[in-house]
């Protein structure tokens, strides 16, 4: 059902693109993610059509920020974090998927200024007290990192184009996603340029008790405080009575 | 089932949370010990940030504790003159330990501070309890001269040449308050940055330090544990937004009948057996800690946030 409904949508899209001649139509099938008390990650599809062939290239952003990258070193018998170096303004999420590999499309060139794929991605690091070749250390941990944690990565092939109109991807979000405004763009490549893009925002956002704990959390410390402190002795008393009577 | 905590920002299994509660619950209750030392480091390695896992851990504390003082106040074992005292040292301490946190976990230095605060203070406790109950549970005390025997104050001039002297009717003692006080301070700093009751170091100091009499001194333990943990809670909340009340409440549930049913199966043996039992376990904890201080990480890199 749900199948034929997007098969619709999608040769609706494909209807007014061709009408409209427009060349790259794109969208998700939600524009919120939603963090609730059962949150264990999510997917997102991202569909939309084009007015002939070409290929896909998508990249998802999530807010930026700065990132501490630690390294240990040994302090006598210990392993302690001895230096660090910060990546500013990094994207909290980072992922590409594109319809081929991009090296059968894309020149480096290209790669480089629209930061397509992991190698690509542009970190401001800007500590001189490192060499550049321990400074591409802390830049590769900091991807390695993130790609364990499910928050970065790159899928090649994982676009599929139908009929050299539509195209679709699953895009997945794991249960630590952070939170914020989430930008999707999505470029269409022909003979090595970008002749279209289009870029879709979407949200992460925690929802229901869970973000009402959050969000009182984060404004009201003190109350917060004395709320969780309350809590533990009303369970602790009601543990104590209830053990007495048995 | 998974459950999202809101705090921590991570999904959990709720079935290993209730289990951790009641496992660690039953062993406290087994050996009158808070649990906190053993709580910590396994919320730490199931992947909760050490921020989330100290501060949540205090916020649990105080409701093991209320659960556990009504029982001897009901028995009149809580010196509350003296419980006092130990509250304003501890509220003191836990003020500055929260500060401290603070520092450390800006610095990336939060891990290790408290890998190594556990090795040293359970190695110390841990080392003590087996000297003592080791011999004892394998028929061969100690001989007199080497038996750990409780000295209050009175034997040593020192401590008794301290003004602010103060008489303390439920622990038979005339001391000066700033050796309480001072204790309370120390074991403050102590839970604040290592997520513990501070039970396992301030029982130790009460008994051979203070000289105060064995059957008031859990009792008046649990007590000042209750403030200065609850003023704990409140400083993390605060300071470091980093009290999760879900898990809390999760590792509340099955923590308190694990208690209950631990303290029960407690008649079962005899001190020194469980004395042994708890050192063990301690050691194991201490010993677990400083290996993973000491072999070469997997990852030398890791990521802390702005």
């Amino acid at each position: 059902m749900r199948k034929a409904a997007l098969t619709l949508l999608l040769s609706l899209v494909a209807a007014s693109a061709r009408a409209d001649d427009v060349p790259l139509v794109a969208d998700l099938s939600s524009h919120l993610v939603a963090i609730t008390s059962g949150f264990t990650g999510t997917d997102i599809l991202l569909f939309g059509s084009t007015d002939g062939p070409g290929d896909i290239v998508v990249v998802v952003r999530g807010p930026a920020g700065d990132v501490n990258i630690r390294r240990k070193e040994r302090l006598g018998p210990i392993w302690v974090n001895a230096s660090s170096v910060t990546a500013h303004d990094a994207p909290s999420y980072y992922r590409m998927a594109s319809s081929r590999p991009l090296n059968e499309f894309v020149s480096d060139q290209l790669k480089e200024r629209y930061q397509l794929g992991l190698a690509n991605l542009r970190l401001n690091t800007s500590d001189e007290k490192f060499s550049a070749d321990e400074m591409a250390q802390f830049r590769t941990a900091l991807v390695r990192l993130k790609t364990a944690d499910g928050l970065y990565g790159e899928d090649l092939g994982a676009v599929n184009m139908m009929s050299n109109r539509l195209f679709r991807t699953e895009l997945h979000f794991p249960a630590n996603v952070p939170t914020g405004t989430y930008l999707v763009e999505v470029y269409l490549f022909r003979e090595g340029a970008v002749t279209s893009a289009e870029i879709v925002p979407f949200t992460v956002s925690k929802l229901g008790i869970g973000a009402d704990v959050y969000d009182f959390a984060q404004n009201y410390g003190a109350l917060y405080g004395l709320f969780a402190v309350l809590i533990a002795i009303v369970a602790g008393y009601a543990a104590s009575a209830a053990f007495k009577r048995a | 089932m998974q459950i999202y905590l809101p705090i921590a920002g991570m999904s959990v299994n709720v079935f290993l949370i209730l289990a951790m509660g009641g496992g660690v619950g039953l062993l406290s209750g087994l050996f009158g010990v808070g649990g906190g030392f053993l709580m910590t480091p396994l919320l730490i390695f199931i992947g909760v940030p050490p921020a989330v896992a100290v501060g949540t851990q205090s916020n649990q504390i105080v409701a093991s504790s209320v659960s556990g003082v009504l029982a001897h106040m009901r028995r009149g074992n809580v010196d509350f003159k003296m419980g006092a005292v130990l509250t304003a040292g501890g509220f003191i301490g836990s003020g500055l330990g929260v500060w401290i946190f603070n520092i450390l976990q800006r610095l990336g230095h939060i891990d290790v501070t408290i890998a190594i605060g556990y090795v040293i203070f359970l190695g110390i406790v841990g080392g003590f309890m087996l000297y003592e109950s080791l011999p004892i549970v394998l028929g061969r005390p100690l001989p007199a001269g080497m038996a750990l025997t409780p000295r209050g104050p009175g034997e040593r001039s020192w401590m008794h040449a301290l003004p602010f002297k103060m008489r303390f009717r439920r622990s038979k003692l005339y001391i000066s308050a700033l050796l309480p006080f001072a204790v309370g301070f120390l074991v403050g700093i102590l839970v604040a940055t290592m997520g513990v009751g501070g039970g396992f170091v301030m029982v130790p100091a009460m008994i051979y330090l203070l000289g105060m009499p064995t059957q008031v001194v859990i009792g008046t333990s649990l007590f000042q544990i209750i403030f200065v943990t609850a003023n704990t809670t409140l400083l993390q909340a605060v300071f470091n937004r980093s009290v999760d009340v879900v898990l809390a409440l999760l590792l509340l549930v099955f923590g308190v009948i694990g208690a209950q049913v631990g303290a029960r199966l407690a008649t079962r043996f005899k001190g020194e057996q469980l004395r042994v039992m708890l050192a063990l376990i301690v050691m194991g904890v201490a010993l677990r800690l400083f290996f993973d201080l000491i072999i070469s990480p997997d990852d030398i890199f890791s990521l802390g946030g702005s």
